[in-house]
């Protein structure tokens, strides 16, 4: 059920929240073993806030989100209820405030399901990297969902959730969304604010939807955007509705194709996926024009050296004095190195160290400072092809979800799944992955489509008209 | 050989904000330990800072006030590091880009003016602090300090010796206090100086190894530190011992500086612009906005008390460095006091009573009012000079005016010519040897017979009608 339709049912009197709350729960109770979606639930809370919607309904129609379960993402803080980042060093931190986007969906009466697993702090690809263990694809057990909003992605596939927020650094919410045949959209920077949203690269990050349909998207994003006060990265700009757009036709709309995405590596099933998805949209009135974003090739590498840098620095507050996890240590510098030890899992001690390392003293301006003139240009190259064209389209992932255990060890080849959505945050532009197929093994194929900066709204009409001419998001996996 | 100093000097200046620099927190001292606190200040997860405006006012102003260059385009940066006071692991500070560039301030050094050059000021945030008490193994943190603004100014090593540091200093705090955005004092911590030092041969350009000294909270201990470092250096190279670039700390109570961290033990802050907050534009206008409300600063009163009340030099040096000074001096002034006797009675008797109790002349019961009237009721012969020190002390215990203290307690002159005759010849006639002695030459004497007189009117006599009537009746 999406929110769309649940609020409906809702609205008619054929649900009660109680019932859908309940309902909900029993299939999580049923699945979760499976799936481990989820790294806290919150069924209390929204056992009394389906009540409590229930009362408001008495009164009024409610409001967009009013008996709405949805999931949230464990590195975005929520006050009263335990938010751990899937790391050993939060296990029991509970946050004393609420951040802005779980506000604005509790100002619109939405319910709480649970907090939803990830890579620790958002790093990786795949889930695996959480303290509290593996989320799987509900497409098959034994493959990853993405990351590293994984447990967001897995949730809303396997309907454990009515829809999710997640987070998006270089691909976090669109490569999982791609694996897992959901919606994930990652806005444009600046346009969703990022208090309360745990920080992993502060100039990267952005909280996003992951939904069962395009709409669900448009409708989660209407909520959360928007100017905050309390994020000077937020733009100050006029509130949009993101619903507005859907059902446009997209006659005569120019759709980049850049070929620095069609190349060795990507899966044939996926490239045909694609090629497929691109002809449909000619097919509705879309122009493909090939384009090129030159640098392409750069991305990763710029990537790294900026989010770990930032990383290493948004880290560095986890010391064992104030909250979290604090080992015992003979002197001071003791206790620093053994609550760091003990408290964070390898990928990200691997990160701190890459990031402590490029901004160090000697070395900035060869590392930190050229990746910010590599980010310069790749920003430019959207720019520049955005003159050309209204939406880039691209495969989401070049391969569809992998075997859990098969990168992990390898973390080259790990970062290399995330070679077609980082980009998209260096640019600070919006994405989103839609499905648009499913290989021999029937598994989820992603389609990207990429906007201009705040210009949402396009690739909401085109995901949007491509989603109603196919029936890819129609498909649930068998479980 | 002949060595001279070369000193440089960074000075954190807490800015006088009712909030802190990125939250709503207040900035008020001393309060219980960590009651002035929030997510944001102690740095959990997933806050983010957003600039108190006012903070960058304040140092713009400040930039204005000193001379500097005030960019268009500004930013901030991280400064890495791991401390218990340091909730982020990082402070936010400036790197490139500060909000002041160039400047200087202008000292008297030997009644010649000299300027001191002025590298940069920026904005940052201050840090927690750790306490050690009970002996035990433990620390305690008090966050109320972290996330109060803090505006650093570098000098260019232009200083040359502790005394012009001192000076340095005293200006520098003259101006922020005048400008209102730091209360400037040293011994609560908002004004803190950090000292580079190094010496070289008088005559060499080249500069030598330096030294930078922390923890020099007043400006004795800035002339103190200062005078121990660049002896120890000299002494240094003369014993052919060689001078490590290192961060010694001011131990007062050994009155030496020792060392704390060399170089190598440096951190590596790994400054980085931080990607929380966006660089900050300054409008032209609003820079001229600020510029407008710096009004008048202590060098330019100077001038101005010169010229226009004609007082001597040091006069106007010493009422024009505390602007509450200077204004409570302009008060009296327009209420009808003559300048020169006004400016006696401040730096006189005045500043000793507000000394006494280390108050504030804004703390001060006496008005320039009060003195005012004072002074007229000394023309007017109803006090003497010398009883109007008395009515003076009064006046500022108990905040009441000449007129009340001078009837309350009987202090009315005595100018009645004939009264006082009495008491003279009363004098006189009963102290005959002194009268003969007097009169033999010994003209000293005649202190001694005001004196009696005084004695009997409990001071209240007239001095100049009885100086007249004793060397009437003794000649």
């Amino acid at each position: 059920m999406s929110i769309d339709e649940a609020r409906s049912a809702i609205v008619r009197g054929e649900i009660r929240p109680l019932e859908l709350v309940i309902a909900l729960f029993e299939r999580i109770d049923a699945l979760e073993e499976r799936v481990g979606a989820y790294v806290s639930l919150t069924r209390e809370n929204a056992l009394s806030r389906a009540r409590q919607a229930e009362d408001d309904l008495k009164q009024n129609a409610g409001k967009a989100l009013t008996g709405i379960p949805l999931a949230i993402k464990d590195n975005i803080c929520t006050e009263g209820i335990k938010t751990t980042c899937s790391s050993k060093i939060l296990e029991n931190f509970i946050p004393p405030y609420e951040s802005s986007v779980t506000q604005r969906l509790k100002s619109e009466g939405y319910i709480l399901i649970g907090k939803t697993n990830l890579d620790e702090f958002a790093m990786g690809s795949s889930t695996e990297n959480s303290a509290f263990g593996l989320t799987k694809n509900p497409w098959d057990f034994e493959r990853v969902p993405g990351g590293s909003s994984g447990g967001s992605a897995a949730a809303v596939a396997s309907d454990e959730c009515i829809a999710a927020l997640g987070s998006d650094t270089g691909g976090s919410i669109r490569q999982p969304a791609a694996f897992c045949g959901v919606v994930g959209l990652k806005p444009t920077y600046g346009r969703v604010s990022r208090y309360g949203l745990v920080a992993f690269a502060s100039s990267l990050d952005q909280i996003g939807p992951i939904t069962k349909n395009v709409r669900d998207s448009a409708i989660l994003m209407n909520i959360i955007s928007g100017h905050d006060p309390y994020d000077s990265t937020s733009a100050d700009m006029p509130a949009s509705d993101f619903t507005s757009g859907l059902g446009q036709e997209i006659k005569g709309l120019k759709i980049g194709i850049p070929k620095e995405y069609f190349i060795e590596g990507l899966d044939k099933e996926v490239e045909n996926s694609v090629k497929e998805a691109i002809k449909k949209l000619e097919s509705l009135g879309g122009i493909p024009v090939e384009i090129s974003l030159p640098h392409t090739e750069y991305a990763v590498a710029a990537y790294y050296i900026l989010a770990t840098s930032e990383a290493s620095s948004n880290l560095a507050r986890y010391d064992g004095v104030k909250y979290g996890l604090r080992s015992d240590g003979e002197d001071l510098i003791d206790m620093y190195m053994r609550t760091r030890d003990e408290g964070f899992g390898a990928e990200v001690k691997r990160r701190i160290i890459l990031g402590t390392y490029a901004l160090s003293s000697g070395y900035y301006d060869a590392y930190y400072k050229k990746a910010q003139q590599v980010r310069t240009l790749i920003k430019e190259d959207f720019e520049k092809a955005f003159e050309n064209v209204d939406v880039i389209v691209t495969p989401t992932t070049p391969t569809p979800a992998f075997k859990i255990g098969e990168k992990i060890e390898d973390p080259l080849q790990m970062y290399l799944t995330d070679i077609f959505t980082l980009s998209v945050n260096l640019a600070g532009v919006p994405g989103i992955s839609i499905p648009c197929g499913f290989t021999s093994r029937n598994l989820p194929v992603g389609l990207q489509i990429i906007g201009k900066h705040f210009d949402e709204e396009s690739i909401l009409k085109v995901a949007y008209a491509y989603e109603q001419a196919t029936d890819w998001h129609k498909k649930k996996p068998n479980i | 050989m002949q060595y001279e100093a070369v000193i440089g000097l960074e000075i954190h200046a807490q800015l006088l904000t009712d909030t802190k620099i990125f939250c709503g927190c207040s900035t008020r001292f001393g309060s219980e330990p960590n009651t002035q606190t929030c997510p944001v200040c102690i740095g959990m997860p997933g806050v983010l800072p957003v600039m108190n405006e006012k903070a960058i006012g304040y140092v713009v102003k400040t930039g204005l006030a000193l001379n500097c260059e005030i960019p268009s385009l500004s930013r901030f940066a991280r400064k890495n590091y791991f401390y218990p006071d340091l909730p982020k692991g990082y402070q936010i500070s400036q790197y490139e880009l500060p909000l002041c560039g160039e400047g200087y301030i202008e000292i008297s050094v030997n009644n010649s003016r000299k300027k001191i050059g002025l590298t940069r000021i920026h904005l940052e945030e201050d840090a927690g602090k750790n306490i050690h008490e009970g002996g035990g193994n433990e620390s305690l943190v008090d966050l109320n300090r972290a996330g109060v603004p803090l505006m650093e100014i570098v000098t260019e090593p232009d200083i040359r010796s502790p005394g012009e540091a001192v000076e340095f200093m005293k200006k520098l705090r003259s101006i922020v206090r005048y400008i209102c955005v730091c209360d400037g004092n040293m011994e609560e911590g908002s004004l803190r100086c950090d000292a580079n030092v190094s010496i070289r041969p008088v005559g060499e350009a080249e500069l030598g190894v330096k030294t930078e000294i922390k923890n020099l909270n007043s400006f004795r201990f800035v002339e103190k530190a200062l005078d121990y470092e660049i002896r120890r250096q000299v002494k240094a190279l003369n014993d052919g011992v060689r001078i490590i670039q290192e961060t010694r700390l001011w131990n007062p109570e050994k009155s030496i500086t020792e060392s704390m961290r060399s170089k190598e033990e440096a951190h590596d802050y790994r400054y980085f612009p931080d990607p929380d907050l966006v660089p900050i534009e300054l409008d032209k206008s609003w820079i001229e906005e600020i510029k407008e409300g710096i009004g008048e600063l202590p060098d330019a009163r100077r001038e101005r008390f010169i010229k226009e009340y004609n007082l001597p030099e040091q006069d106007a040096d010493l009422l024009t460095a505390e602007k509450a000074v200077a204004e409570w001096f302009e008060q009296a002034v327009k209420s009808g006091g003559d300048p020169k006797t006004a400016s006696n009675w401040i730096k006189g008797d005045l500043a000793k009573l507000l000394n006494e109790e280390n108050r504030q002349i804004s703390e001060s019961l006496l008005t320039p009012k009060h003195l005012v009237e004072m002074l007229a009721l000394i023309d007017k012969g109803t006090i003497s000079g010398k009883i109007a020190k008395t009515v003076f002390e009064e006046m500022y215990k108990t905040g009441k005016d000449a007129d009340a203290i001078v009837k309350e307690k009987c202090l009315v002159q005595i100018s009645d010519e004939a009264g006082i005759e009495k008491i003279v010849d009363e004098i006189l006639n009963n102290n005959p040897e002194e009268v003969e002695r007097f009169r033999a030459g010994e003209a000293k004497l005649m202190g001694f017979f005001v004196g009696q007189v005084m004695k009997e009117t409990k001071g209240k006599a007239n001095p100049k009608i009885v100086n007249e009537l004793l060397r009437e009746k003794l000649s």
